[in-house]
Protein backbone atom coordinates (compact mmCIF):
# COMPACT_ATOMS: atom_id res chain seq x y z
CA UNK A 1 0.00 0.00 0.00
CA UNK A 2 1.18 3.56 -1.11
CA UNK A 3 1.52 6.23 1.46
CA UNK A 4 0.09 9.83 1.01
CA UNK A 5 2.34 12.69 2.98
CA UNK A 6 1.40 14.62 6.29
CA UNK A 7 3.05 17.92 4.65
CA UNK A 8 1.63 20.36 7.36
CA UNK A 9 -0.06 19.94 11.10
CA UNK A 10 -2.05 22.78 12.96
CA UNK A 11 -4.08 22.79 16.53
CA UNK A 12 -5.94 25.58 18.14
CA UNK A 13 -5.38 25.53 21.76
CA UNK A 14 -7.47 23.14 23.68
CA UNK A 15 -9.54 24.77 26.26
CA UNK A 16 -12.95 26.00 27.37
CA UNK A 17 -13.37 29.12 25.28
CA UNK A 18 -16.65 29.20 24.89
CA UNK A 19 -16.31 30.49 21.23
CA UNK A 20 -17.78 29.05 17.56
CA UNK A 21 -16.20 26.13 16.77
CA UNK A 22 -15.49 27.36 12.84
CA UNK A 23 -13.15 29.50 14.83
CA UNK A 24 -10.96 27.00 16.45
CA UNK A 25 -11.40 24.91 13.03
CA UNK A 26 -10.13 27.80 10.85
CA UNK A 27 -7.25 28.79 13.15
CA UNK A 28 -5.97 24.85 13.31
CA UNK A 29 -6.34 25.09 9.12
CA UNK A 30 -4.29 28.26 8.81
CA UNK A 31 -1.37 26.72 11.19
CA UNK A 32 -1.54 23.59 8.85
CA UNK A 33 -1.85 25.58 5.92
CA UNK A 34 1.64 27.51 7.27
CA UNK A 35 3.06 24.75 8.27
CA UNK A 36 2.74 23.02 4.85
CA UNK A 37 4.06 26.18 3.24
CA UNK A 38 0.54 25.97 0.94
CA UNK A 39 -2.12 28.65 0.61
CA UNK A 40 -5.59 27.53 1.21
CA UNK A 41 -5.97 27.98 -2.27
CA UNK A 42 -3.65 25.70 -3.34
CA UNK A 43 -6.13 22.88 -1.86
CA UNK A 44 -7.82 20.88 -3.96
CA UNK A 45 -10.07 19.48 -1.50
CA UNK A 46 -11.40 19.56 2.37
CA UNK A 47 -13.13 17.86 4.76
CA UNK A 48 -14.79 18.40 8.03
CA UNK A 49 -15.17 16.05 10.71
CA UNK A 50 -19.20 17.08 11.55
CA UNK A 51 -19.89 18.29 15.36
CA UNK A 52 -23.17 17.14 15.80
CA UNK A 53 -24.06 19.79 18.66
CA UNK A 54 -23.28 23.01 16.79
CA UNK A 55 -26.25 23.46 14.22
CA UNK A 56 -26.16 22.60 10.82
CA UNK A 57 -22.74 24.23 10.58
CA UNK A 58 -21.59 21.55 12.45
CA UNK A 59 -23.30 18.92 10.31
CA UNK A 60 -21.63 20.38 7.18
CA UNK A 61 -18.92 21.16 8.33
CA UNK A 62 -16.55 20.64 5.47
CA UNK A 63 -18.93 22.92 3.39
CA UNK A 64 -18.77 25.56 6.86
CA UNK A 65 -15.08 25.71 7.31
CA UNK A 66 -14.53 26.34 3.26
CA UNK A 67 -16.80 29.21 3.62
CA UNK A 68 -15.05 30.16 6.37
CA UNK A 69 -11.77 30.37 4.77
CA UNK A 70 -13.57 31.68 1.61
CA UNK A 71 -15.21 29.99 -1.28
CA UNK A 72 -12.29 28.84 -3.81
CA UNK A 73 -14.06 25.98 -5.29
CA UNK A 74 -12.57 23.18 -4.07
CA UNK A 75 -13.81 20.11 -3.58
CA UNK A 76 -15.73 18.99 -0.39
CA UNK A 77 -16.96 16.18 1.76
CA UNK A 78 -18.07 15.87 5.44
CA UNK A 79 -18.10 13.02 7.87
CA UNK A 80 -19.38 12.04 11.45
CA UNK A 81 -18.44 8.96 13.31
CA UNK A 82 -18.65 10.00 16.54
CA UNK A 83 -14.77 10.07 18.52
CA UNK A 84 -13.36 8.29 15.34
CA UNK A 85 -14.61 11.28 13.42
CA UNK A 86 -11.52 12.91 12.71
CA UNK A 87 -9.80 9.55 11.43
CA UNK A 88 -12.40 9.11 8.88
CA UNK A 89 -12.29 12.40 7.72
CA UNK A 90 -8.47 11.91 7.08
CA UNK A 91 -8.89 8.76 5.70
CA UNK A 92 -11.68 10.18 3.48
CA UNK A 93 -9.34 12.27 2.19
CA UNK A 94 -6.53 9.87 2.08
CA UNK A 95 -8.39 7.50 -0.12
CA UNK A 96 -8.57 10.69 -2.74
CA UNK A 97 -5.22 10.93 -2.87
CA UNK A 98 -4.53 7.54 -3.70
CA UNK A 99 -6.98 7.27 -6.08
CA UNK A 100 -5.21 10.02 -7.66
CA UNK A 101 -8.22 12.30 -7.62
CA UNK A 102 -6.68 15.23 -6.21
CA UNK A 103 -3.10 16.04 -4.89
CA UNK A 104 -3.59 18.33 -1.80
CA UNK A 105 -6.83 18.03 0.57
CA UNK A 106 -6.92 19.63 4.32
CA UNK A 107 -8.80 17.70 6.86
CA UNK A 108 -10.09 19.91 9.83
CA UNK A 109 -11.75 19.07 12.95
CA UNK A 110 -12.81 21.20 16.12
CA UNK A 111 -15.80 21.59 18.42
CA UNK A 112 -17.41 23.72 21.07
CA UNK A 113 -18.71 21.80 23.87
CA UNK A 114 -21.21 22.44 26.96
CA UNK A 115 -20.18 21.87 30.68
CA UNK A 116 -20.62 17.81 32.53
CA UNK A 117 -21.17 14.94 31.11
CA UNK A 118 -22.17 14.28 27.34
CA UNK A 119 -25.49 14.08 26.58
CA UNK A 120 -27.73 12.46 23.80
CA UNK A 121 -29.29 14.60 21.11
CA UNK A 122 -32.16 16.40 22.25
CA UNK A 123 -35.77 15.29 22.21
CA UNK A 124 -38.04 12.33 22.82
CA UNK A 125 -36.41 9.59 20.90
CA UNK A 126 -37.24 6.40 22.18
CA UNK A 127 -35.82 4.68 19.06
CA UNK A 128 -32.53 5.64 19.41
CA UNK A 129 -30.08 3.49 21.81
CA UNK A 130 -27.81 6.25 22.41
CA UNK A 131 -31.21 8.29 24.18
CA UNK A 132 -32.22 4.87 25.89
CA UNK A 133 -29.00 4.41 27.72
CA UNK A 134 -29.57 7.64 29.87
CA UNK A 135 -33.48 7.22 29.95
CA UNK A 136 -33.18 3.82 31.45
CA UNK A 137 -30.04 3.24 32.87
CA UNK A 138 -28.51 6.49 33.56
CA UNK A 139 -25.77 5.25 31.93
CA UNK A 140 -23.35 7.20 31.07
CA UNK A 141 -20.26 7.36 29.31
CA UNK A 142 -17.65 7.13 32.18
CA UNK A 143 -19.94 4.46 33.33
CA UNK A 144 -18.97 2.14 30.58
CA UNK A 145 -15.36 3.38 31.10
CA UNK A 146 -15.37 2.12 34.77
CA UNK A 147 -17.32 -1.02 33.65
CA UNK A 148 -14.14 -1.33 31.77
CA UNK A 149 -11.64 -0.15 34.73
CA UNK A 150 -13.23 -2.80 37.52
CA UNK A 151 -13.30 -5.49 34.95
CA UNK A 152 -9.42 -4.90 34.33
CA UNK A 153 -9.23 -4.74 38.44
CA UNK A 154 -10.97 -8.39 38.87
CA UNK A 155 -9.21 -9.87 35.89
CA UNK A 156 -5.63 -7.93 36.22
CA UNK A 157 -5.43 -6.70 39.68
CA UNK A 158 -4.70 -3.36 38.84
CA UNK A 159 -5.68 -0.73 41.41
CA UNK A 160 -6.46 2.85 41.54
CA UNK A 161 -3.29 3.67 42.26
CA UNK A 162 -2.18 2.37 38.42
CA UNK A 163 -5.11 4.33 37.13
CA UNK A 164 -3.69 7.63 39.02
CA UNK A 165 -0.26 6.89 37.99
CA UNK A 166 -1.38 6.77 34.23
CA UNK A 167 -2.88 10.57 35.16
CA UNK A 168 0.38 11.34 37.01
CA UNK A 169 2.32 10.70 33.84
CA UNK A 170 0.07 12.20 31.19
CA UNK A 171 -0.35 15.26 33.26
CA UNK A 172 3.47 15.76 32.98
CA UNK A 173 3.74 15.34 29.07
CA UNK A 174 0.95 17.30 29.18
CA UNK A 175 2.26 20.22 30.99
CA UNK A 176 5.14 20.59 28.67
CA UNK A 177 2.68 20.73 25.58
CA UNK A 178 1.44 24.27 24.65
CA UNK A 179 -1.82 22.66 23.25
CA UNK A 180 -2.89 21.19 26.07
CA UNK A 181 -5.76 22.82 27.79
CA UNK A 182 -4.21 21.16 31.52
CA UNK A 183 -0.87 22.47 32.01
CA UNK A 184 0.03 21.35 35.31
CA UNK A 185 1.98 18.38 36.54
CA UNK A 186 -0.10 16.63 39.67
CA UNK A 187 0.52 14.03 42.03
CA UNK A 188 -1.10 10.55 42.79
CA UNK A 189 -2.37 11.90 45.86
CA UNK A 190 -4.28 14.30 43.98
CA UNK A 191 -5.81 12.15 41.87
CA UNK A 192 -7.04 9.15 44.73
CA UNK A 193 -8.28 12.54 47.03
CA UNK A 194 -10.10 13.68 43.54
CA UNK A 195 -14.30 13.05 43.90
CA UNK A 196 -15.47 9.33 43.00
CA UNK A 197 -17.33 9.71 39.37
CA UNK A 198 -18.34 6.33 38.52
CA UNK A 199 -16.66 3.51 40.38
CA UNK A 200 -13.85 3.05 40.67
CA UNK A 201 -13.05 5.60 37.85
CA UNK A 202 -12.53 9.27 39.85
CA UNK A 203 -12.82 12.82 38.25
CA UNK A 204 -9.03 12.77 37.52
CA UNK A 205 -9.08 9.68 35.66
CA UNK A 206 -11.72 10.65 33.23
CA UNK A 207 -11.15 13.37 30.56
CA UNK A 208 -12.99 16.61 30.16
CA UNK A 209 -15.16 17.74 27.41
CA UNK A 210 -13.04 20.56 25.98
CA UNK A 211 -13.13 23.61 22.92
CA UNK A 212 -10.43 22.81 20.75
CA UNK A 213 -9.38 22.29 16.88
CA UNK A 214 -7.29 20.36 14.79
CA UNK A 215 -6.12 20.29 11.21
CA UNK A 216 -4.30 18.16 8.58
CA UNK A 217 -2.70 19.12 5.21
CA UNK A 218 -2.04 15.95 3.01
CA UNK A 219 -0.91 15.37 -0.62
CA UNK A 220 0.80 13.01 -2.99
CA UNK A 221 4.22 11.55 -2.39
CA UNK A 222 4.90 12.79 -6.02
CA UNK A 223 3.21 16.79 -4.99
CA UNK A 224 5.96 16.57 -1.73
CA UNK A 225 8.87 15.06 -3.19
CA UNK A 226 8.35 18.25 -5.97
CA UNK A 227 8.78 20.22 -3.11
CA UNK A 228 12.00 19.04 -2.05
CA UNK A 229 11.22 19.27 1.55
CA UNK A 230 11.37 15.61 3.98
CA UNK A 231 7.98 15.17 4.71
CA UNK A 232 5.76 12.47 7.10
CA UNK A 233 4.00 9.81 6.03
CA UNK A 234 0.58 8.00 6.70
CA UNK A 235 1.32 4.28 6.28
CA UNK A 236 -1.96 3.27 7.37
CA UNK A 237 -5.56 4.23 8.68
CA UNK A 238 -7.59 0.87 9.25
CA UNK A 239 -11.09 1.71 9.95
CA UNK A 240 -12.77 -1.29 11.42
CA UNK A 241 -16.02 -2.51 12.84
CA UNK A 242 -15.81 -5.51 14.83
CA UNK A 243 -15.89 -9.10 13.83
CA UNK A 244 -19.29 -10.82 15.49
CA UNK A 245 -19.72 -11.74 18.30
CA UNK A 246 -18.40 -8.58 20.26
CA UNK A 247 -17.71 -9.77 23.64
CA UNK A 248 -17.09 -6.59 24.88
CA UNK A 249 -20.23 -4.23 25.95
CA UNK A 250 -19.67 -1.47 23.37
CA UNK A 251 -20.61 2.46 24.42
CA UNK A 252 -23.43 2.78 24.26
CA UNK A 253 -25.02 -0.58 24.06
CA UNK A 254 -27.48 -2.57 26.33
CA UNK A 255 -25.50 -5.66 25.77
CA UNK A 256 -23.01 -7.61 24.10
CA UNK A 257 -23.20 -9.88 21.00
CA UNK A 258 -24.19 -13.81 21.93
CA UNK A 259 -21.38 -16.06 21.97
CA UNK A 260 -23.86 -19.29 22.39
CA UNK A 261 -24.23 -19.89 18.39
CA UNK A 262 -20.88 -18.86 17.17
CA UNK A 263 -17.34 -18.40 19.60
CA UNK A 264 -16.06 -15.03 19.95
CA UNK A 265 -13.47 -14.12 17.67
CA UNK A 266 -9.84 -14.75 18.53
CA UNK A 267 -9.08 -11.17 18.41
CA UNK A 268 -11.26 -8.82 20.43
CA UNK A 269 -12.41 -5.65 19.01
CA UNK A 270 -9.90 -2.73 20.13
CA UNK A 271 -6.87 -5.56 18.83
CA UNK A 272 -8.42 -6.05 15.65
CA UNK A 273 -8.24 -1.88 15.39
CA UNK A 274 -4.07 -2.10 15.67
CA UNK A 275 -3.82 -5.45 13.81
CA UNK A 276 -5.68 -4.05 10.73
CA UNK A 277 -3.33 -1.05 10.72
CA UNK A 278 0.07 -3.25 11.48
CA UNK A 279 -0.88 -5.39 8.35
CA UNK A 280 -1.43 -2.00 6.33
CA UNK A 281 1.75 -0.84 7.43
CA UNK A 282 3.38 -3.91 7.22
CA UNK A 283 4.37 -3.21 10.43
CA UNK A 284 4.46 -4.48 14.55
CA UNK A 285 4.21 -3.26 17.78
CA UNK A 286 8.07 -3.83 18.10
CA UNK A 287 8.44 -1.23 15.31
CA UNK A 288 6.87 1.68 17.16
CA UNK A 289 8.47 4.59 18.98
CA UNK A 290 5.57 6.58 20.47
CA UNK A 291 1.72 5.64 20.85
CA UNK A 292 -1.36 7.98 21.14
CA UNK A 293 -3.69 5.83 22.67
CA UNK A 294 -7.41 7.23 23.55
CA UNK A 295 -7.58 7.60 27.34
CA UNK A 296 -10.70 8.59 27.71
CA UNK A 297 -9.96 7.04 31.67
CA UNK A 298 -6.76 6.47 32.84
CA UNK A 299 -7.75 2.80 33.40
CA UNK A 300 -8.66 2.69 29.37
CA UNK A 301 -4.99 3.63 28.89
CA UNK A 302 -3.88 0.20 29.82
CA UNK A 303 -6.37 -2.06 28.17
CA UNK A 304 -5.15 -0.06 24.87
CA UNK A 305 -1.51 -0.83 25.77
CA UNK A 306 -2.02 -4.34 25.55
CA UNK A 307 -4.72 -4.19 22.45
CA UNK A 308 -1.48 -2.32 20.65
CA UNK A 309 0.80 -5.65 21.63
CA UNK A 310 3.00 -3.70 23.34
CA UNK A 311 2.68 -6.26 26.02
CA UNK A 312 0.86 -9.08 26.59
CA UNK A 313 -2.85 -9.01 28.38
CA UNK A 314 -2.74 -8.08 32.03
CA UNK A 315 1.12 -6.89 31.90
CA UNK A 316 0.12 -2.65 31.13
CA UNK A 317 0.45 -2.12 34.50
CA UNK A 318 3.80 -3.72 34.95
CA UNK A 319 5.09 -1.59 31.49
CA UNK A 320 3.60 1.50 33.42
CA UNK A 321 5.22 1.07 36.55
CA UNK A 322 8.87 0.68 35.54
CA UNK A 323 8.20 3.93 33.35
CA UNK A 324 8.28 2.39 29.96
CA UNK A 325 5.23 4.30 28.50
CA UNK A 326 6.69 7.92 30.10
CA UNK A 327 8.28 10.22 27.94
CA UNK A 328 12.07 8.96 28.79
CA UNK A 329 10.98 5.35 28.14
CA UNK A 330 11.31 2.82 25.39
CA UNK A 331 7.92 3.33 24.14
CA UNK A 332 6.06 6.62 25.27
CA UNK A 333 2.44 6.67 25.54
CA UNK A 334 0.69 9.97 25.33
CA UNK A 335 3.45 12.14 24.91
CA UNK A 336 1.38 14.73 24.12
CA UNK A 337 -0.33 14.04 27.46
CA UNK A 338 -3.44 12.42 25.79
CA UNK A 339 -7.02 13.57 26.34
CA UNK A 340 -6.13 13.15 30.18
CA UNK A 341 -4.58 16.97 28.96
CA UNK A 342 -6.77 17.91 26.26
CA UNK A 343 -9.98 16.22 27.07
CA UNK A 344 -12.35 15.62 24.54
CA UNK A 345 -13.36 18.42 21.67
CA UNK A 346 -14.96 14.67 19.89
CA UNK A 347 -14.53 15.84 15.54
CA UNK A 348 -10.63 17.29 16.38
CA UNK A 349 -8.96 14.81 18.51
CA UNK A 350 -8.06 12.30 16.39
CA UNK A 351 -6.96 14.58 13.98
CA UNK A 352 -5.24 15.82 17.29
CA UNK A 353 -3.49 12.71 17.94
CA UNK A 354 -1.76 13.16 14.44
CA UNK A 355 -0.46 16.34 14.69
CA UNK A 356 1.31 15.00 17.96
CA UNK A 357 2.81 11.80 15.77
CA UNK A 358 3.91 14.48 13.11
CA UNK A 359 5.38 16.61 15.81
CA UNK A 360 7.35 13.88 17.13
CA UNK A 361 8.71 12.36 13.83
CA UNK A 362 9.92 15.45 12.55
CA UNK A 363 11.67 16.58 15.82
CA UNK A 364 9.55 19.50 16.37
CA UNK A 365 7.93 18.07 20.02
CA UNK A 366 10.25 20.28 22.18
CA UNK A 367 10.76 18.42 26.27
CA UNK A 368 8.03 16.06 25.13
CA UNK A 369 10.32 14.60 22.14
CA UNK A 370 10.83 11.08 21.93
CA UNK A 371 14.38 10.85 20.90
CA UNK A 372 14.78 9.22 17.41
CA UNK A 373 11.14 8.52 16.81
CA UNK A 374 10.78 6.97 13.22
CA UNK A 375 7.12 5.08 13.61
CA UNK A 376 4.20 6.29 15.73
CA UNK A 377 0.58 4.86 15.89
CA UNK A 378 -2.81 6.68 16.76
CA UNK A 379 -5.73 4.64 18.17
CA UNK A 380 -9.29 5.95 18.80
CA UNK A 381 -12.76 4.26 18.84
CA UNK A 382 -15.88 5.87 17.95
CA UNK A 383 -19.31 5.13 19.18
CA UNK A 384 -21.47 1.97 18.51
CA UNK A 385 -18.72 0.01 17.33
CA UNK A 386 -16.11 1.52 14.88
CA UNK A 387 -12.29 2.50 15.47
CA UNK A 388 -9.29 3.81 13.54
CA UNK A 389 -6.03 3.28 14.05
CA UNK A 390 -3.46 5.23 12.36
CA UNK A 391 0.39 4.68 11.81
CA UNK A 392 2.57 7.53 10.56
CA UNK A 393 6.21 7.17 9.53
CA UNK A 394 9.42 8.81 8.33
CA UNK B 1 -47.84 -1.05 35.47
CA UNK B 2 -46.26 1.06 32.95
CA UNK B 3 -42.99 -0.32 31.74
CA UNK B 4 -40.48 2.10 30.40
CA UNK B 5 -39.98 0.57 27.50
CA UNK B 6 -41.94 -2.03 25.86
CA UNK B 7 -41.37 -5.53 24.67
CA UNK B 8 -37.79 -5.96 26.21
CA UNK B 9 -39.12 -6.89 29.29
CA UNK B 10 -41.91 -9.02 31.00
CA UNK B 11 -42.93 -9.45 34.40
CA UNK B 12 -45.75 -12.66 34.79
CA UNK B 13 -47.53 -13.73 38.33
CA UNK B 14 -45.76 -17.38 38.14
CA UNK B 15 -42.32 -17.02 36.38
CA UNK B 16 -41.17 -13.52 37.66
CA UNK B 17 -39.23 -11.25 35.44
CA UNK B 18 -37.70 -12.53 32.34
CA UNK B 19 -35.67 -10.34 29.43
CA UNK B 20 -37.16 -10.46 26.16
CA UNK B 21 -34.85 -11.64 23.86
CA UNK B 22 -34.82 -13.45 19.92
CA UNK B 23 -33.56 -16.28 18.47
CA UNK B 24 -32.77 -16.74 15.15
CA UNK B 25 -34.33 -19.43 13.75
CA UNK B 26 -31.54 -20.78 11.95
CA UNK B 27 -28.71 -20.40 13.78
CA UNK B 28 -29.94 -20.01 17.08
CA UNK B 29 -28.25 -16.42 17.60
CA UNK B 30 -29.66 -15.07 20.33
CA UNK B 31 -30.11 -10.84 20.76
CA UNK B 32 -30.61 -8.50 23.51
CA UNK B 33 -32.94 -5.83 22.75
CA UNK B 34 -34.94 -7.89 21.12
CA UNK B 35 -33.99 -7.53 17.26
CA UNK B 36 -36.35 -7.01 14.46
CA UNK B 37 -35.30 -7.77 10.86
CA UNK B 38 -31.96 -9.80 9.82
CA UNK B 39 -29.81 -12.28 12.02
CA UNK B 40 -27.19 -10.37 13.15
CA UNK B 41 -24.93 -13.27 12.50
CA UNK B 42 -23.45 -12.00 9.35
CA UNK B 43 -22.77 -15.37 8.38
CA UNK B 44 -26.50 -16.18 8.30
CA UNK B 45 -29.06 -14.55 6.29
CA UNK B 46 -32.33 -15.76 8.04
CA UNK B 47 -34.73 -13.22 8.96
CA UNK B 48 -36.55 -15.30 11.37
CA UNK B 49 -36.25 -13.49 14.79
CA UNK B 50 -38.40 -15.30 17.53
CA UNK B 51 -39.13 -13.54 20.66
CA UNK B 52 -37.98 -15.89 23.71
CA UNK B 53 -37.14 -15.14 27.57
CA UNK B 54 -33.90 -15.00 28.46
CA UNK B 55 -32.37 -16.96 31.47
CA UNK B 56 -33.57 -15.18 35.07
CA UNK B 57 -29.94 -15.43 36.41
CA UNK B 58 -26.03 -14.81 35.77
CA UNK B 59 -22.91 -13.46 37.13
CA UNK B 60 -21.56 -9.93 37.50
CA UNK B 61 -19.07 -9.25 34.81
CA UNK B 62 -18.41 -5.45 35.62
CA UNK B 63 -20.13 -3.01 38.01
CA UNK B 64 -19.80 0.63 38.77
CA UNK B 65 -21.97 3.64 40.24
CA UNK B 66 -23.27 7.30 39.18
CA UNK B 67 -21.80 9.39 41.80
CA UNK B 68 -23.71 12.25 40.14
CA UNK B 69 -27.00 12.47 38.71
CA UNK B 70 -26.87 11.50 35.08
CA UNK B 71 -28.13 14.06 32.59
CA UNK B 72 -32.00 14.22 30.97
CA UNK B 73 -33.66 11.96 29.73
CA UNK B 74 -33.08 9.96 33.07
CA UNK B 75 -34.83 11.32 35.69
CA UNK B 76 -33.13 11.67 39.08
CA UNK B 77 -34.78 11.08 41.92
CA UNK B 78 -34.68 13.90 44.80
CA UNK B 79 -32.78 13.49 47.09
CA UNK B 80 -30.02 11.92 44.71
CA UNK B 81 -29.02 8.87 45.37
CA UNK B 82 -25.92 7.03 43.63
CA UNK B 83 -27.76 4.58 40.43
CA UNK B 84 -25.53 1.13 40.59
CA UNK B 85 -25.22 -0.26 37.17
CA UNK B 86 -23.84 -3.69 36.50
CA UNK B 87 -23.07 -5.68 33.54
CA UNK B 88 -24.25 -9.28 33.94
CA UNK B 89 -22.97 -12.63 31.89
CA UNK B 90 -26.38 -14.67 31.52
CA UNK B 91 -26.24 -18.13 32.12
CA UNK B 92 -26.79 -20.57 29.20
CA UNK B 93 -26.50 -17.14 26.39
CA UNK B 94 -23.74 -15.83 26.33
CA UNK B 95 -24.67 -12.47 26.62
CA UNK B 96 -24.01 -9.61 28.84
CA UNK B 97 -26.54 -7.15 29.68
CA UNK B 98 -26.19 -3.68 31.62
CA UNK B 99 -29.02 -2.88 33.88
CA UNK B 100 -29.50 -0.83 37.54
CA UNK B 101 -28.97 -2.87 40.39
CA UNK B 102 -32.26 -2.79 43.41
CA UNK B 103 -30.89 -2.78 47.12
CA UNK B 104 -27.09 -3.12 46.54
CA UNK B 105 -24.49 -0.72 46.28
CA UNK B 106 -21.08 -0.92 44.78
CA UNK B 107 -19.33 -1.91 48.02
CA UNK B 108 -22.11 -5.23 48.39
CA UNK B 109 -20.51 -6.07 44.41
CA UNK B 110 -18.44 -8.35 42.93
CA UNK B 111 -17.18 -9.41 39.34
CA UNK B 112 -18.52 -13.28 39.55
CA UNK B 113 -21.35 -12.78 41.71
CA UNK B 114 -24.57 -13.91 40.95
CA UNK B 115 -27.08 -11.81 40.58
CA UNK B 116 -30.79 -12.55 39.22
CA UNK B 117 -33.42 -9.95 37.05
CA UNK B 118 -36.30 -8.43 39.54
CA UNK B 119 -37.78 -4.91 38.29
CA UNK B 120 -38.23 -1.73 40.05
CA UNK B 121 -38.86 1.84 39.02
CA UNK B 122 -37.92 4.84 37.64
CA UNK B 123 -37.86 7.85 40.00
CA UNK B 124 -40.75 9.62 37.74
CA UNK B 125 -43.00 6.05 37.82
CA UNK B 126 -42.03 3.43 35.10
CA UNK B 127 -40.76 -0.40 35.13
CA UNK B 128 -37.83 -1.17 34.32
CA UNK B 129 -35.63 -4.14 34.33
CA UNK B 130 -32.94 -4.58 37.33
CA UNK B 131 -30.80 -6.59 38.96
CA UNK B 132 -30.55 -7.76 42.68
CA UNK B 133 -28.81 -10.42 44.84
CA UNK B 134 -29.99 -13.73 43.60
CA UNK B 135 -32.20 -15.74 46.15
ZN1 LIG C 1 -28.98 -16.50 12.32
Amino acid sequence: MSAVAVLGTGMHPWGKWGRPFLEYGVAAAREALRDAGLEWTDVQYVVGADTIRNGYPGFVSGASYARELGWSGARVASCYAACASGAQALDIARTRILAGLCDVALVIGADATPKGFFKPVGGDRPDDPDWLRFRLLGATNPAYFALYARRRMALHGSTPADFAAVKVKNALAGSLNPMARYRKPVTAEEVLASPMVADPLRLMDICATSDGGAAVVLASQEYARRRGTGFVRLAAVSTVTPVFPNTILELPDFATDSCAAVPAPERPFRAAIAHAAYEEAGLGPEDLSLAEVYDLSTALELDWMEDLGLCPPGEADKLLRDGRTALNGSIPVNPSGGLASFGEAIPAQALAQVCELANQLRGRAGARQTAGARVGLAADQGLFGHGSAIIATL
Amino acid sequence: MTYAIDGWFAISEEDGVHLLGTSCAACGTICFPPRRGSCPNPRCASTDMRVLPLPRRGRVWSYTNACYPPPAPFVAPDPYVPVTLAAVELDEVGIVVLGQVKGLTVDQLQVGMEVELTAGPLADGPLVWMWERAS
